[in-house]
C-alpha cells in the first residue's frame, strides 16, 4: 500500500477514491467563477495585450494588421499620455493621505469609549457611501459652488473674504475633488473600526499601568496593531486612485476643464476606446496602467515586511 | 444596542455615586465633561459631513425665484407680499430716519427714492423713502416648493428609468446570489488540487484595474450585438465576483460541518446539502450579498454608460440623472430634486439593513 503510492504524484496520494469524487464536486461548484474568470478576466487581459500590437479601430474599417510595438512607440511620444499621467499622480499625492488617514481618525473618534451613541454616528458616517456616485457629484458640485455653495458661505463667515472657486479653478480643483471624495470614506471607517475592536484591551490596561499617555498608547499599541488594516486600505486606495476619472467625466463632461486640469489618465484612455473607438491605442494605454499598478502594488508589498505587523508571526 | 446599554450604565453609575457619597471626586466630573466634548466633536463632524445632503434637500424645495436671487435665506422661502388695491406688493425691512426699522410694502420702486405702504395702516398716505430700494432686505417666509420633484418625474420619464434600474438590479442580483453561493460553497467545503491558488487568483481580481479587461470585453459585446442592451449588465453577474464569493465563503466556514456530514450519510448529494442544510443557516450572508449587489447595481455608472449610451429608453436612473444635468444644469432646484430621487432608494435600503451591510464590509475588509 505504501510502496506504490510513493511513486505516484503527490496529489494522487491525497486524492483517491472518495476524495476525488469530492474534488470533482468542488470543481463543479466553482465552475461558474472559472468560466467567468476566463471569459471576463484572463482572456480579455491577454486580448488587451494582443490588441495593443494591432490596429483595431472600430470607427474605421481597415484590414486587421499586426503592427508590432508601433502603438507603444506612439504612446512614448504622446505628450497627452504623460501629461494625463502626471495629473493622475498629482491628484493621487493629494488624495491618498486623506483616503488613508481620515477614515482612521473618524474610526478613532467612533471607537472612543467616551462617545455616546456611537452606533448612530457609525450609520451616519457610512450613509454617503451608498449615495449613487452621480448624485454625490451633483450634490458636491452645488456645495462647492463659488457663489452659492455652503463651503464658501462657511469660509466667508469665518472671515475669508475671497474664498477659492474650487471646481472652477485649475489651482483649487484637486483639493475640491479630494473634498468630494470624503463621502467615500464610509467603508474605510467600518474596516478600521473593526480593526480597532480587535486590539486586545489588556494591552491598553498594561500601558496605562506603566503610565503611558493616550498619545503613547495610540503610537505604540494601536497603530502598530492596525498596520495590516492600514496596509490593505493603502493598496486598495492606490489601485483606485490610479483609475480615477469618473468624477471629472461627470462633473466636466469629459472636457478636461478648467484649463485641462481634469484630463486624468483614465479619462484619456476612456476617450480613446469609447469616443474614438481606437481599441488598440486604448489597450496600449490600459497595459501601461496595469504595469504601473502592478509595480506600485509590488513595491508596497515589498515594504510591507518592514512595517506591517502580523500577530503570531515569528519576527 | 451596545450604545444604549453603555449609556444607561453611565447614567446608573452616576446616580448611585451621587447618592452614596454626595459629590464625586473630580475625575468623574472630568470624565463626563470629556464625554460631552467627544460627543460634541462627533456631532459637529457628522453635521459638516452630511451638510451637503441638507443643502441638496433645501435646494430641491426652493423656488426658481429664490434660487435666482442673491442674499436669500438658506431654507426654502417665498418673499412675503401684501394685497393692496388688486396688486401684490413685496414687503421689505426699511430703516427709518429715526434709526428704527419697519416692514413696509413697496408700492413704487424707483432708483433714488421709492414709495411704500404701511401694511399696518394701508389706508394711510404712502411713505416716501429716500435711497435705492434694491439695498433693502425683503421679508421671507418658509415655503417649501414640492413641484420640483413632480417636474423631474415627468421631464426625465422617471418611471421608465426606475423600471429599467429595478429590472437590471434584480436580475443581476439573482445572478450574483446563485453563482456566488455555488462558488463560495465549492471553496468552503471541498478540497481539490489548486484550490488555494485559484482562491488567491479570485482575490487578486479585486486589485485588477478594470481598464485592462474592458476593451476586448466591450469589443466582443459590440460584435455580438449586446451593446445597447441590458445583457452586458446582467449576464456577467451570473459568473460570480470576488467580493461576494469571499463574503459568503467566510460565512460558510463558520457553519459547523456536522450537519453536512449527516446529510451526506443519509445519501444527500452535495448540491442537496447546500440547498437544504447550508443555505438555511446562511441567510444573514445571503441578505447581505443581496443588499450589497442591489445597491452596487443601482449606483453603477460606468457599466450603463458604456452599454446604454444614446439609448435613453433602456437607461438607468444614474445615467438619466447625468443626462438631465446636461439639459437643466442652470436650474439647481431641479438638479437637486433629481439627485434626491436617485439616492433615496439605496439610502433607505441601507438604513433598513445597516447591520448586515456593515458586517459584510467588516468581513471583506478585515479577514483577508
Amino acid at each position: 500500500m505504501v510502496a506504490p503510492s510513493v511513486a505516484r504524484p503527490r496529489s494522487a496520494v491525497r486524492f483517491s477514491g472518495l476524495a476525488w469524487r469530492r474534488a470533482r464536486w468542488g470543481y463543479l461548484f466553482i465552475a461558474p467563477w472559472i468560466i467567468g474568470f476566463l471569459a471576463f478576466t484572463a482572456i480579455p487581459m491577454v486580448a488587451t495585450f494582443i490588441f495593443s500590437l494591432t490596429n483595431i479601430n472600430l470607427a474605421q474599417e481597415q484590414p486587421l494588421q499586426f503592427v508590432g510595438l508601433k502603438n507603444y512607440e506612439a504612446l512614448l511620444k504622446d505628450h497627452q499620455v504623460w501629461e494625463s499621467l502626471g495629473i493622475t499622480l498629482k491628484f493621487a499625492a493629494l488624495a491618498l493621505p486623506v483616503a488613508v488617514i481620515l477614515p482612521f481618525l473618524v474610526a478613532l473618534l467612533l471607537h472612543s469609549r467616551r462617545l455616546r451613541g456611537s452606533g448612530i454616528f457609525r450609520v451616519l458616517f457610512f450613509l454617503p457611501y451608498v449615495v449613487p456616485f452621480v448624485a454625490g457629484v451633483f450634490i458636491w458640485n452645488g456645495m462647492l459652488n463659488p457663489d452659492t455653495g455652503w463651503v464658501n458661505y462657511a469660509l466667508k463667515a469665518i472671515g475669508i473674504s475671497s474664498p477659492p472657486a474650487w471646481l472652477e479653478d485649475p489651482g483649487w480643483i484637486y483639493p475640491g475633488l479630494v473634498i468630494m471624495g470624503v463621502w467615500g470614506i464610509g467603508a474605510g471607517i467600518i474596516v478600521y473600526l473593526a480593526g480597532l475592536k480587535g486590539v486586545p484591551t489588556d494591552l491598553y490596561e498594561a500601558a496605562r499601568m506603566d503610565g503611558a499617555s493616550s498619545w503613547q498608547s495610540l503610537r505604540h499599541i494601536t497603530i502598530p496593531l492596525m498596520t495590516p488594516v492600514i496596509f490593505y486600505t493603502i493598496v486598495l486606495a492606490v489601485v483606485e486612485v490610479l483609475q480615477y476619472f469618473l468624477v471629472p467625466l461627470v462633473l466636466k463632461n469629459g472636457t478636461g476643464e478648467p484649463g485641462g486640469s481634469t484630463n486624468f489618465y483614465n479619462l484619456y484612455l476612456y476617450k480613446q476606446f469609447f469616443s474614438y473607438q481606437n481599441m488598440s491605442y486604448g489597450a496600449t494605454m490600459a497595459w501601461l496602467l496595469f504595469v504601473l499598478t502592478l509595480a506600485v502594488t509590488l513595491v508596497l508589498f515589498g515594504t510591507a515586511r518592514r512595517w506591517v505587523y502580523y500577530a503570531g508571526e515569528a519576527r | 444596542m451596545t450604545a444604549v446599554s453603555r449609556a444607561r450604565l453611565g447614567v446608573f453609575g452616576r446616580a448611585r455615586a451621587r447618592s452614596a457619597e454626595g459629590s464625586r471626586p473630580p475625575r468623574e466630573r472630568g470624565d463626563s465633561t470629556r464625554s460631552f466634548l467627544v460627543t460634541l466633536l462627533a456631532v459637529l463632524a457628522v453635521a459638516a459631513f452630511l451638510s451637503p445632503l441638507l443643502r441638496a434637500i433645501t435646494y430641491s424645495i426652493k423656488s426658481t425665484d429664490q434660487i435666482s436671487q442673491a442674499h436669500t435665506p438658506l431654507y426654502p422661502a417665498d418673499q412675503v407680499t401684501m394685497s393692496y388695491q388688486d396688486k401684490e406688493l413685496p414687503l421689505f425691512v426699511v430703516p427709518l430716519p429715526d434709526g428704527s426699522t419697519k416692514v413696509l410694502a413697496l408700492l413704487e420702486p424707483l432708483r433714488k427714492q421709492s414709495t411704500f405702504v404701511d401694511p399696518a395702516a394701508p389706508d394711510a398716505a404712502p411713505i416716501v423713502w429716500l435711497g435705492s430700494w434694491r439695498t433693502l432686505d425683503p421679508v421671507w417666509e418658509f415655503a417649501p416648493h414640492w413641484e420640483n420633484f413632480a417636474k423631474v418625474w415627468n421631464l426625465i420619464d422617471f418611471p421608465r428609468l426606475l423600471f429599467n434600474t429595478i429590472v437590471i438590479a434584480v436580475l443581476s442580483t439573482i445572478g450574483v446570489l446563485i453563482s456566488c453561493t455555488l462558488v463560495a460553497y465549492g471553496f468552503a467545503r471541498f478540497r481539490f488540487p489548486g484550490r488555494n491558488l485559484l482562491f488567491t487568483l479570485l482575490i487578486a481580481t479585486i486589485f485588477l484595474p478594470a481598464a485592462v479587461t474592458i476593451i476586448p470585453t466591450y469589443t466582443i459585446f459590440q460584435r455580438i450585438g449586446w451593446v445597447g442592451t441590458w445583457l452586458p449588465l446582467i449576464v456577467p453577474a451570473f459568473f460570480a465576483n470576488a467580493y461576494d464569493v469571499f463574503l459568503m465563503r467566510q460565512y460558510f466556514l463558520t457553519i459547523p460541518t456536522e450537519l453536512d456530514e449527516a446529510a451526506a450519510i443519509d445519501g444527500a448529494s452535495p448540491f442537496r446539502t447546500l440547498i437544504s442544510v447550508v443555505l438555511p443557516q446562511a441567510w444573514p450572508v445571503v441578505v447581505a450579498v443581496a443588499i450589497f449587489h442591489l445597491v452596487y447595481s443601482w449606483n453603477d455608472f460606468f457599466g450603463p454608460l458604456l452599454y446604454t449610451a444614446g439609448k435613453t429608453d433602456i437607461q438607468t436612473v444614474a445615467l438619466g440623472l447625468q443626462r438631465f444635468n446636461g439639459i437643466h444644469f442652470r436650474d439647481p432646484g431641479l438638479i437637486q430634486a433629481g439627485t434626491l430621487m436617485t439616492l433615496i432608494i439605496p439610502v433607505v435600503a441601507f438604513l433598513l439593513t445597516q447591520r448586515f451591510f456593515t458586517r459584510g464590509i467588516v468581513i471583506t475588509g478585515v479577514d483577508k
